[in-house]
Parts: C-alpha cells; structure tokens; sequence
C-alpha cells in the first residue's frame, strides 16, 4: 500500500471535490444536491486519512475526526431529507428553483 | 431624643393611609375612606398638640432659648464622602407650631369633607389625595435639609395639582391645575438653583449648619460668598433672592399670583387647605426657616419687604371688585400672605428687632383659622347656593344661621378689629413696619382698611341685601359641615390671645410683646369706617356701587380685570415666547434634527435598493457567493502569508 504516493491521493480528493461542487452548482435537484455535499465531504475525509498516514504516522487525530465528520454527516442528511420532505409537502416539488420566496 | 420619637408617627400615619386610600378607595374601602381618612387625621392632629405641649413646656427649653431638636437625622444619598443628603426630622419653634396648623386645619377639612364631598364618584381618592397633601406639607415643615425641604416642596406642588384638577372632567379645572403647577415649577426653578449656589457656598445642605457657616462672621464659606459675585451682586444675594422667588411662587407673591385665583376650581374645603396651612405658607415658611440668612443679608430681606408689600397691596385692590366668592377669598389670601411677608422683611434679629418676625408666624397662626374658616363657610354656601357668584346669593342670614355667625367672625378677624385674632397678629406687623420702614406701614394700613371693605361687601352681598325666596334641596348642611365651623370659629376668636411672643422669635428667645393700645386706634378706626362704608353700600340692594364703579371709570375697569395680569402673562408667553424662541426651535427641530434623522434613513434606504440585488432567494447563487467568498479569503490568506 505503502508504495501509493500521497499526490495521487490528494488528485482523487480534489477531483471528488471538484465534482461535488459541480453538482452543487449545476443540479437543480435537492437530492442530488445533497449527494453533491457528501462527496465534498468525503474528498476531505481522504485528505484527513491520507495526511495522517503519510505525515504523522504516529498519531490518529485524522482518523478520528474522519470518523465525527461521517457521524455529522449522517445526522445532516437527517435533517436535510427531513427539510426536502416538509419542502416537497409545502411546494409540491423539490426543485430549488421552485422554492425562491427567501428574496428581497 | 427617644421621648420625641413619635414625631415620627405624624408623618407615617398620612402616608400609609395615602397608601391605603389610593390603593382600595375606588372600590374596596369606597364607603368608608371618609371617616378612616378623618380618624387618622384625628392621631396626627392629637400627637401634634401633643407635640406642642412637650416642646413648648417639657423638653424645648434650655438656659430660657427654645433649641432645636433633631428627632431623627440619617444619611440618605451619599454621593461621596463630602457630598451627601441627609433626611430627618428636626424641631424648633416655628416647626411644631406648623405641625399644628397643619394637622388641624387639615383635621377640620377632612371633616367638612365628608358632608361637602358626600356622594362623589371618587370619594375614596380624594381622600388619597388629601393624606397625601397633608403627608408633604408636614413633612416640609420638620425638613432638617434644604434639599429634603425642596422634595417635598415639589411633593406639596404635585399633591395640589391632583387637588385642583379633581374634577378633571371641567376644562376649567384641568386648565388651572396645569396653571399652578407650571407658575410654581416655573419659580421653583429659582429654589433650586438658589440651592445650589447656597449649598455650593456654605458647602452643606444641612440648614441649621448652613446658617451657622453663613452667618459667622469671618467665617471662609461667608466670606467666599460674599466676594463673589456676578453682576454686581454678591452670591448670597443671589441665592437667597432665588430662593425667595421659589418661596413666591409657591406663596403666590406678585407677580407670580397668577395661579392661586384659578386654582378655586378644586373642590373648595381643598381651597381651605391650600390657603390656610398648606402651599401658600410654605413660601413664608422657607424665608422663616432661613430668616438668619435673610437678616444676614439686607439687600434680599429688602427684597422680600416690598414684594410682601406690593402683594398686599394690589390683590387687596383688586379683590373689591370681583364677584366670585372664592376669588374675592384667593385674593385676600394673597393679600394676608404678603403681610406675612412684609412682616418678615421689616424684621430685625435679635430681641425687640424679632418683633416683625414673630408677628409674621403669629400672623400665619391665626390666619390659619379665619381663612380656613372663611372658606369652609363658602363651602357651605357654594353647597347650598350651588353658585360662586355672590349675584345669586343674599339674604342668606335666615337661612345658615350658624354659617352665618361664623363667616362674620372670619370677617370681622381679618379686618383686624378687636377682640378677634387677626388684630392682635396685624397690630403687631403694623407697629413692626411701623419702627423699620414708614413706607410699608402706609401700605399696611391702606391694605386693612381695603381688606375689611371688601370682605364686609362679600359678607353683606351674601348675608344681606336682597331677601329671596328661595327653594333649597336641603338645610344648612349636615353636622360634620358645621363641626368644624364651630370649631374654627371658636379659634379664629381665641387665637389672638395665644402669647406668640413668648414661643416664636427669630433668636428663639422669648420677648415681651405688647399691644400698643393709642396706636392701634388709627387702623382700627379706618377698618370700622371702611365696614360702615361697605354696609352703606351693599346692606340694601341699591344703586350707589354701579354709579361709584362708573365713576371711578378706568380704574375700575383695571382693577376688575386684575390689572390685565392674566392678559400680560398670555401675551408674553403666546407672542413673544412661542413666536421669538418657540417657533424657532420648532423649526430646527423639524428641519435640522429631523432632517439629519431622514437623510440617515433616505442614504441607508437608497444603499439597499443598490445592493438588494444580491438577495435572489436561488440557492445556488448563494453557494456560488459562498465558495468564492472563501476562495477569495483563501487567497487573501495565503498572500499575507507569504508577504513577510
């Protein structure tokens, strides 16, 4: 494993970043929109890994706030499919473009 | 002293029951406010006499000088360790005599009340009020601090606005009340900052040690306040000048008597109050509290002489033409008050010289009681007659036989004629002017001869002329009416006899007084005369006072329209203060203030109507704000980074 170098791991995270970002700008979806910040997050959960392992190797700090980052994550997807429900009830769809009343 | 300590009581007992009252007299306690207000009126009246009974005879006198007692003395508001105001409750002669007057006159409108106010939609606040107007004046007269004086100055000040305006459905009554209690606040102004330059001066405000600094000679907070001056007059001048300008104020002294006359627009038993123990002698209280200073000072006691003077003088004249009965009443007040005054002014300090002085505060005693008495006989009348206006009245002398006697006796007391008690305290200012200023003492006795004319016109008109047939709703009044009537009249007949000189003096020493029998004779006569002449005039209804009013022509006209005060106040404040400074200001207010004001909010509204744009409500254009705000962070981040 150990024969990976860490540049390659940081073009996959960015790239997944990348991506992310992408689709949280172009998407019109909420689901997807959402799917787009799991990625974004999860491009930095291997950065935290991968900079743990090649430049602190005797620490775990990375690892561990990899671990909070997905246990956060989990409870915002809660909250945020609970808001694209209660949006999808109020609006009848789950297109952000419909739900523009929050303007001057 | 812990055997005076129940001094303390007189002042308590008003307050809690204002408390009381106020708080469960509209409903709770509605019926029977009345007679709790009267009952606790009763304890004070009965602890003051005995009050008076334990520092005139038991406690007060030491080495034959009656000495001040301080009761109760505490620090109230400390602001640093020089400056502080203390609170307490001090003795001496001039302050238990006011303690009396105050609780029995009030003692005797309390009863009155309950028949004159009987059946009124506020009964129980009015009775609030009443404590509450008693509470403050008496906690005036024991003030051992002249801030402490000033509180309650305003206090009295506040207690007769609400007294005044109680039937604040008139017009008539709310625009009086809003008279008197700017007139005063207006001369209160003067009060406090004479204050200020007095406190300032002597360093305290502790009246007794205030007048001790002050008036030793060489002392360093006299001799400061004499070398300064500003336009010429020395800074005690100054001070004691403002100080009596608050003292006029609230004692009506030209020419700030303008309220007074209105102020009969309140139920008349609180007329009584005002003018027979409460405000009105308040003024000639302050100048007496502070009388060493003034005797100090020449140039203000000067002041103070011929204000009393002037005041004595002009309502005397205008009061003989006037038809409201209570008005004739304010203005004899005004008139009696500046021979208070007067008699202050014309006073010396030590000895014999205190002569004026202690004919002043005898004056006050026993005007205490013939103007309340005359008032509450106008209250009896006005309750029967249900008018002011002596046109409607006449012939009364079958009809109220017991107010009958008792008005006449009021009458016959402020005239000044013998036996009565307004003699022997009148012949005493008189023979006071008399030896200090031939001036004043002209004017004094033209005033007696005035004052008896016209309360004789007013005792004839309503007791005499016409006899009518009438038909009346009730009798005389009920007997709570008449108690206290009896009761005043019995005093204002004795009350001369009270050997004054021997308990109040300037130096609290006693001195021999004596009534001067040859020279009484000169202002006894003109008194007589002038009741004769009233009685020619006005005993039958007839048509000599039309054709001498015609006669006199212009001065007539002047003296029934008060000298065109009221007009002259009118025409300064409404021409001169509100077109020259009023206007003016209002214009600022409205252009500059205001104006800054909207052009803050028009540039803040203008910049969002710029700027809102930004506020989409799309989701995404905020994400995009959003990364390239942290990309442009970033950048920021990394250039200061590298920089150094």
């Amino acid at each position: 494993m150990n024969n990976v170098p860490l540049v390659q791991i940081l073009f996959v995270s960015t790239g997944l970043f990348f991506i992310g970002m992408y689709g949280l700008f172009s998407r019109r979806n909420l689901i997807t929109i959402l799917m787009s910040i799991e990625l974004m997050l999860n491009s930095v959960n291997i950065n935290f890994v991968a900079f743990n392992k090649y430049l602190y190797t005797t620490q775990l700090n990375g690892v561990i706030f990899t671990i909070f980052i997905i246990t956060i994550a989990a409870a915002e997807a809660a909250v945020a499919i609970a808001i694209i429900i209660n949006l999808y009830r109020s609006h009848h769809s789950i297109d952000v473009e419909d739900a523009g009343e929050l303007k001057y | 002293m812990s055997h005076l300590s129940y001094i303390v009581w007189i002042l308590l007992l008003p307050l809690a029951n204002f408390a009381l009252l106020g708080l469960t007299g509209r409903k709770l306690l509605k019926g029977i406010s009345g007679v709790i207000g009267t009952s606790v009126l009763l304890v004070v009246a009965a602890l003051a006499s005995m009050a008076v009974y334990q520092y005139f005879f038991v406690y007060g006198k030491l080495d034959g000088i009656y000495h001040l007692i301080n009761v109760l003395q505490f620090e109230w508001l400390k602001f640093s360790p020089n400056v502080s105001i203390g609170m307490g409750v001090a003795l001496d002669p001039i302050s238990v005599m006011m303690l009396f007057i105050v609780s029995v006159v009030s003692l005797m409108v309390h009863v009155f009340s309950l028949g004159y106010m009987k059946g009124e939609e506020r009964f129980g606040t009015y009775y609030a009020f009443l404590s509450l107007f008693t509470f403050s004046m008496l906690s005036l007269v024991i003030s051992t601090n002249i801030f402490q004086i000033y509180i309650f100055w305003e206090l009295v000040g506040i207690s007769s606005y609400l007294l005044i305006g109680f039937y604040y459905d008139k017009p008539s009554a709310v625009a009086a009340s809003k008279k008197a209690f700017i007139v005063t606040r207006f001369a209160d102004l003067g009060f406090l900052v004479g204050i200020l330059i007095l406190s300032f001066g002597a360093g305290t405000l502790d009246i007794h040690t205030l007048i001790i600094r002050l008036t030793t000679v060489q002392s360093p907070q006299l001799l400061g306040m004499t070398t300064s001056s500003f336009l010429g007059i020395s800074a005690l001048t100054w001070g004691l000048t403002l100080v009596f300008i608050g003292g006029a104020g609230k004692s009506a002294m030209f020419p700030l008597h303008v309220w007074l006359p209105d102020a009969m627009e309140g139920p008349t038993p609180i007329s009584a109050l005002i003018h027979a123990a409460t405000m009105v002698v308040a003024g000639v209280y302050l100048v007496a509290r502070l009388f060493p200073l003034y005797s100090f000072d020449v140039s203000s006691l000067n002041i103070v002489a011929y204000v009393g003077a002037i005041s004595a003088l002009l309502p005397a004249i205008i009061a003989c033409t006037q038809n409201d009965i209570k008005r004739v009443l304010a203005y004899s007040t005004i008139s009696q008050i500046g021979y208070m005054m007067f008699g202050l002014g014309v006073s010396g300090y030590s000895g014999e010289l205190g002569l004026g002085y202690m004919a002043s505060m005898f004056h006050l005693f026993t005007h205490a009681f013939f103007k309340s008495l005359l008032f509450l006989c106008a209250g009896a009348i006005i309750h029967l007659v249900q008018s002011n206006d002596v046109k409607d009245m006449g012939g009364l002398r079958k009809l109220m036989p017991i107010t009958h006697i008792a008005f006449l006796v009021g009458c016959l007391s402020i005239a000044g004629i013998p036996p009565f008690s307004g003699f022997f305290s009148k012949e005493e200012i008189l023979s006071a002017a008399y030896q200090s200023n031939k001036l004043i003492y002209g004017v004094g006795v033209f005033t007696s001869m005035l004052t008896a004319f016209y309360m004789f016109r007013l005792y004839f008109r309503i007791f005499h002329s016409r006899a009518q047939n009438r038909e009346l709703a009730h009798g005389e009044g009920s007997l709570s009416m008449k108690l206290p009537l009896v009761v005043l009249a019995v005093s204002a007949t004795l009350a001369g006899f009270v050997p004054f000189s021997l308990f109040v003096t300037p130096d609290h020493a006693p001195i021999e007084a004596h009534v001067d029998l040859i020279f009484s004779i000169f202002p006894v006569v003109l008194s007589v005369a002038a009741i004769l002449f009233a009685a020619r005039l006005y005993r039958t209804q007839n048509a000599r006072p039309a054709k001498i009013a015609t006669s006199l022509g212009k001065i007539y006209r002047f003296a029934y329209r008060k000298f065109y005060f009221d007009e002259i106040y009118l025409f300064v404040s409404k021409k001169i203060i509100f077109n020259l400074i009023g206007r003016p200001a209002a214009w600022i207010d409205k252009h500059i203030v205001d104006g800054l004001m909207n052009l803050l909010a028009a540039t803040t509204v203008k910049i969002s109507v710029l700027i809102k744009g930004f506020q989409s409500g799309k989701l995404q254009n905020y994400a995009v704000y959003f990364f390239a705000g942290i990309i442009g962070l970033a950048a920021l981040f990394v250039y200061f980074r590298q920089s150094p």
